[in-house]
């Protein structure tokens, strides 16, 4: 456990020293969502309606955009395969590993999309809602996004390729995230939305880190 | 028992599998065109006009068994990759990558059979039915394994690789298929669903079971022909494809 | 059977467009796919065939 911790703690680090690039993912995050309204128009209502969709679609490609960096650097200075030949479980390194990412990509996205969503005019419960359900879906995206990290570790056009694999796996999360903020709205209630969102998510915390592992030990075979 | 063991495992090295697959080729393509032309002849000549859909609704014949093919060969594909993940077989993540472009190619047939059927019957190319959706995410899942594997220059990584996300992508499939429906109902999209035709005939019904199979008997007759190439392709420098007939010629 | 004449198996009852639309890209697509397999087989035995003549030659 308190190997877990170290990395979490060292990732961290880490990225306090090189804040421009959370920084990018995050501007990146407010500058998407700001679009929208420019390409669609200034109508209250229609964005109203929008607004979830757009929020997650936004968080979705700004968390991709940051997943390469996941493992790439440990790749590049070598630490990734002092990791793998540690005593320690690699599935536990990797979960830290995923949670740093969860903190540094996932957790902003939560604490700023309030203030975007009252870009577009969310009443207070539904922004409550929203930061819920993505409370819930960020750390799935890092989830289901590590295991494409690693697999396209190392592989030209990684990026590209990157987004290729895990966007279609994200669909889920977005359908579940951003139809619990419009149940919300349109008075179903998002407790049906929520539960399937954290069920989903104790599935791939199960799951991923699992995925994850392998596929960083065939990347680095 | 122990012998039969050995037999099977006689096949999966890659020079075994080679004459053989190449023997089996022509069987199945005789079968597909058995299957295609009784399959086509019910869905042209014997089974009657629909009382709803018109003439129309024969694209279904089409559209229903390269559905189902795109869904089965990503199980397939999946299945093959996980046992080569397992046993580290090397014809398996070959079958895995020969199967891959033919699935995606039936999800397309099937994305595109669908427009020209949505057309008539919705009044749009495009609707976002949960079918229609979930078979566009297959699709993407398909350019996803094959655009891995093409990344990826070391042939056994790509197959190591390939496979964990074949797998990865075989449990996401009904997670993604239930999601599509919910978000569906939700939003009251169209139910109208080519299978759901009030009079499904039985004619029909065989008309489509006998081209599923001509669909199913061409896969493996196509995947067949690649993974020879593919073979060739990875084992280029043994012995046993310098001493092919075709290569001494 | 369903058409009296071969003029009104291609009209499908006006629905000509979808009907063979959905049927001709199906058939190319399964033309298609073959040829392409087959070529790439072809195109590996024939540079199995060259390495084979080089190595022969180098051996001279």
């Amino acid at each position: 456990m308190s190997a877990l911790l170290a990395i979490v703690r060292r990732d961290l680090l880490i990225a306090m020293r090189r804040k421009s690039e959370v920084l990018t993912a995050l501007f990146f995050f407010i500058i998407v969502v700001s679009l929208f309204p420019l390409g669609i128009g200034p109508e209250p209502a229609l964005l109203k309606k929008i607004a979830p969709g757009i929020l997650w679609v936004a968080a979705l490609l700004s968390t991709m955009l940051s997943l390469n960096r996941l493992f790439a650097t440990d790749h590049a200075d070598g630490t990734l395969e002092q990791l793998v030949l540690s005593p320690t479980p690699l599935g536990l390194l990797v979960a830290g590993k995923i949670m740093a990412h969860w903190l540094t990509s996932g957790l902003p996205l939560v604490l700023l999309a309030p203030v975007l969503g009252l870009q577009f005019d969310l009443e207070p419960s539904a922004l409550g809602v929203l930061v819920g359900a993505l409370l819930l879906g960020t750390p799935l995206l890092s989830l289901i996004g590590s295991i494409g990290a690693a697999l396209t570790l190392g592989v030209r056009g990684g990026g590209v390729l990157l987004s290729l694999l895990v966007l279609p796996l994200y669909i889920p999360a977005l359908i579940f995230g951003a139809g619990a903020v419009e149940a919300h709205i349109s008075g179903l209630g998002a407790s049906g939305h929520l539960s399937l969102l954290a069920a989903l998510l104790a599935l791939a915390a199960f799951f991923a880190p699992w995925a994850t592992t392998a596929a960083l030990r065939i990347s680095l075979e | 028992m122990n012998n039969r063991f050995i037999n099977w495992f006689r096949f999966a090295s890659p020079q075994s599998f080679y004459p053989l697959a190449g023997k089996m080729i022509p069987w199945f393509w005789g079968l597909t065109a058995i299957f295609g032309v009784v399959g086509l002849w019910i869905s042209f000549f014997v089974a009657p006009t629909d009382a709803v859909q018109g003439e129309g609704y024969r694209i279904i014949f089409i559209h229903v068994p390269a559905s189902w093919m795109s869904m089965f060969i990503y199980l397939v594909m999946a299945a093959w990759a996980g046992l080569g993940l397992a046993l580290n077989t090397r014809l398996s993540g070959m079958m895995a990558q020969a199967l891959a472009p033919t699935g995606a190619l039936m999800a397309f047939i099937s994305l595109w059979t669908g427009a020209f059927w949505g057309k008539p019957m919705w009044g749009t190319w495009w609707v976002w039915d949960a079918r229609l959706t979930s078979e566009l995410i297959l699709f993407f899942l398909y350019i996803g394994f094959i655009a891995l594997q093409a990344a990826i220059d070391d042939a056994r990584r790509a197959d190591k690789a390939g496979a964990i996300l074949a797998l990865v992508g075989v449990v996401n499939v009904p997670i993604i298929y239930f999601s599509v429906k919910w978000w569906n109902t939700l939003h009251q999209g169209a139910s109208v669903s080519v299978m759901k035709s009030p009079s499904m005939a039985q004619t029909m019904l065989w008309g489509m079971l006998i081209m599923a199979l001509c669909f199913w008997m061409y896969s493996i007759a196509v995947a067949l022909m690649r993974v020879r190439a593919i073979i060739l392709e990875r084992e280029t420098h043994t012995e046993w494809v310098k001493e092919l007939p075709e290569v001494k010629q | 059977m369903n058409w009296n004449s071969p003029a009104e198996f291609f009209a499908m009852g006006g629905y000509a467009l979808y009907v063979w639309g959905s049927f001709i890209v199906c058939a190319a697509i399964m033309v298609m796919e073959p040829m392409l397999a087959k070529k790439r087989q072809r195109d590996i035995l024939r540079t199995l065939r060259r390495e084979r003549i080089a190595e022969e030659l180098d051996r001279q």
